[in-house]
């Protein structure tokens, strides 16, 4: 009963009713492919940064240390000797699903996947858990989430970010970090940033990362970067015409050919389906401010705050 | 990866959906034979784009003589630019009515999506715009499945009776056992045919497979031939290339970022030739890149855009001076670098005396202007 408690107090956190959204400075993470390259190479910048990562997990490396973070064998054991809230999966893509089931079947409350190449039908097996469980799950193919100066999740370069009030969802993640520096350089901080992914089907959407950000009292403003592919950024639309913050959005691939991948797996224009003028269309229409160059959102967004 | 129709027919048949009698050939000679051991028949080209029967690659001879011609004609021609190589030589139908099956993926929902509809061989996108209520739908978890009594309800909404009810259940309960089977991102029967006799048959088959998941299936082809042959180079180096057509050669890292140069750059009134992906994976390969790119004969100027994050600008920048060292870059090239160690980056090659920028507003200027 107690557990229960704790948990719906962390969730309710989580889901930005209180502080940054998603993550902050008490956040304690969890890196699943800790002694990977990229596990233990981001491990050590995360922990530069300031986040807690107090423990990971790579089967059959029980004992270790890297960084001075200590390796279980599985997220059970892990979750057993430590307080987690977080966990960052780094593991090869015919691995990332086991990785993530295992982290929601252990209750960790907020699931971010970096791994690239993750096939769809496992990320629709990671989504349908997670919806059971009430799990959040970011990505996959993400860069992560960071809430600038507290905690970063994943491996976004946090060198342009800058704390603040703009909140920052992105499908793509060189153009996250271009953005914000973009952001920073106008004098505008951010709140979180939120690299939702850059796969057809995605733990969180757009529209469910707005809500919290709405929701979410440091968060005065979102930006969103979107792309072709997909109707993410549509449906987002129909909740934008009902926030109260305003929304300034960058589309990328204009003018991209149709039926072929533009590098993410979800940026591909099937039909007339994913064009970036339905995108675009839809945003304008909800009262979105749409950029024409992406150097112009930093001064649509201070126009509007 | 998009299979061909007879491909797709050949997982189609061994999963016990009916399909007709058919064969692949690639020249007219064969093209004869088969005709005449299954007359009456119809020729379909084999291509890996969509409203090949409206482009009239499907062809309905009378006779011998007749399909020698037609065969000859399709063999020689192409549709939407891609060559036809490839003759399905099928059976002819006698066709009662015309349904449609489609299972794909809700991608917002993250669910599979059951469709049947009783108005099949014309575009379902069109039939969902126009009889929004010809189209039965049915959201699917992956874990639970799709029982088979769900699927006998959905046949019977579109209008199947008696023993062509169970047989047409039986059908889409396959076609979705295969499509979770495979790892399809779709799988679609359109037409699937009613025969005068009762009969159901697949006239038509579509399966793509996950990409990323064709590991888990070593007997489907590997080489996607929906690619250009630049593509295909590039995809076997690990580089997400695009090909589109005018005169500037792009490369960049990051997809959206990539995305973005190209909007930049048809901002400013100029036309990018590509689209090319150096990060995650692959960013050290930048001097393959380069190389690629510049196998395009169209292009006028090279231009680099980059903002380190994950991938580092002076790895790139040591790619790229690598190729300009060997000589591999004769045409003008622009770059732009910021972010993680664009500082090194922009300075090795400046000292190379590349022109480099530290803003893409300007670079991006710069390089129409000199593709004019």
């Amino acid at each position: 009963m107690r557990m229960m408690k704790r948990q719906q107090k962390e969730l309710s956190n989580l889901r930005g009713e209180k502080m940054s959204i998603l993550i902050n400075k008490d956040t304690k993470v969890l890196v699943q492919g800790i002694t990977g390259k990229e596990g233990s190479f981001h491990t050590k910048l995360m922990l530069q940064y300031g986040t807690k990562v107090v423990a990971g997990v790579t089967p059959g490396k029980f004992g270790q240390e890297i960084e001075g973070v200590p390796v279980y064998d599985t997220v059970k054991e892990a979750i057993e000797n430590h307080h987690i809230d977080a966990t960052a999966i780094f593991v090869p893509g015919r691995f990332a699903m086991g990785a993530a089931l295992e982290a929601i079947d252990a209750g960790i409350r907020l699931v971010v996947v970096i791994t690239e190449g993750v096939p769809l039908h496992d990320s629709l097996r990671i989504k349908s858990k997670a919806k059971r469980m009430g799990t959040i799950v970011i990505g996959p193919n993400t860069p992560g989430v960071v809430t600038p100066s507290e905690c970063k999740v994943g491996l976004v370069n946090t060198d342009y970010l800058s704390k603040g009030n703009v909140g920052l969802i992105s499908r793509s993640g060189s153009l996250m970090t271009e953005i914000a520096a973009n952001l920073t350089d106008t004098g505008i901080g951010q709140s979180t940033l939120v690299g939702i992914g850059g796969d057809a089907v995605l733990g969180s959407t757009i529209l469910d990362v707005l809500k919290i950000f709405e929701k979410d009292k440091e968060t005065k403003g979102v930006v969103i970067v979107g792309e072709i592919g997909g109707t993410m950024e549509e449906e987002a639309s129909e909740y934008i015409k009902t926030m109260n913050k305003p929304v300034v959005a960058w589309i990328a691939g204009r003018n991209v050919p149709k039926g072929k991948r533009m590098g993410h797996a979800g940026a591909i224009i099937e039909g007339n389906m994913g064009t970036a003028e339905s995108k675009v269309g839809a945003l304008k229409k909800a009262g979105a401010k749409v950029a024409d160059v992406p150097w112009d959102i930093g001064k649509l967004m201070k126009e509007m705050l | 990866m998009r299979l061909y129709e007879y491909e797709a027919k050949e997982i189609f048949g061994n999963n016990g959906i009916p399909v007709p009698e058919g064969k692949l050939v690639l020249n007219t000679e064969d093209a004869i034979k088969t005709y005449n051991a299954l007359a009456p028949a119809i020729i379909k080209s084999q291509v890996l784009v969509g409203g090949r029967g409206k482009a009239g690659g499907i062809k309905f001879p009378e006779n011998e003589a007749e399909a020698k011609k037609l065969a000859e004609e399709l063999l020689s021609s192409e549709i939407k630019g891609y060559k036809i190589r490839k003759l399905l030589i099928e059976k002819k139908l006698n066709i009662k009515q015309e349904l449609y099956f489609g299972v794909t993926i809700d991608k917002i929902k993250g669910e599979i999506v059951v469709i049947a509809s009783s108005k099949g061989g014309v575009d379902i996108e069109e039939v969902a715009k126009k009889f929004p209520n010809e189209i039965i739908k049915r959201n699917v978890d992956i874990y639970e499945g799709l029982p088979f009594y769900e699927a006998m309800n959905m046949v019977r909404k579109i209008g199947l009776r008696g023993d062509t009810l169970k047989k047409g259940a039986r059908v889409l309960s396959k076609l979705y056992n295969l499509f979770v089977k495979y790892d399809a991102e779709i799988a679609e029967i359109n037409p699937l045919v009613v025969t005068d006799d009762g009969d159901i048959v697949a006239a038509d088959a579509k399966l793509n497979i996950d990409d990323e998941a064709l590991y888990r299936h070593p007997e489907i082809r590997k080489e996607d031939e929906f690619l250009t042959e630049l593509e295909k180079e590039a995809r076997a180096n690990g580089l997400g290339y695009v090909e589109i057509g005018g005169s500037i050669g792009v490369i960049g890292n990051g997809a959206g970022l990539n995305m973005t140069t190209l909007d930049i750059l048809r901002y400013f009134g100029g036309t990018p030739s590509n689209f090319l992906e150096v990060s995650g994976r692959t960013y050290m390969l930048a001097e393959k890149a380069v190389e690629i790119v510049l196998k395009n004969p169209t292009v006028k100027v090279l231009f680099g855009n980059f903002f380190g994050s994950a991938a580092r600008c002076d790895v790139i920048a040591e790619g790229l001076a690598e190729a300009f060292k060997k000589g591999k870059i004769k045409k003008p090239f622009i770059v732009s670098m910021r972010g993680m160690g664009a500082k090194e980056g922009r300075k090795l090659l400046k000292d190379l005396g590349i022109e480099v920028y530290e803003n893409d507003e300007e670079a991006a200027k710069r390089v129409v202007e000199l593709a004019r």
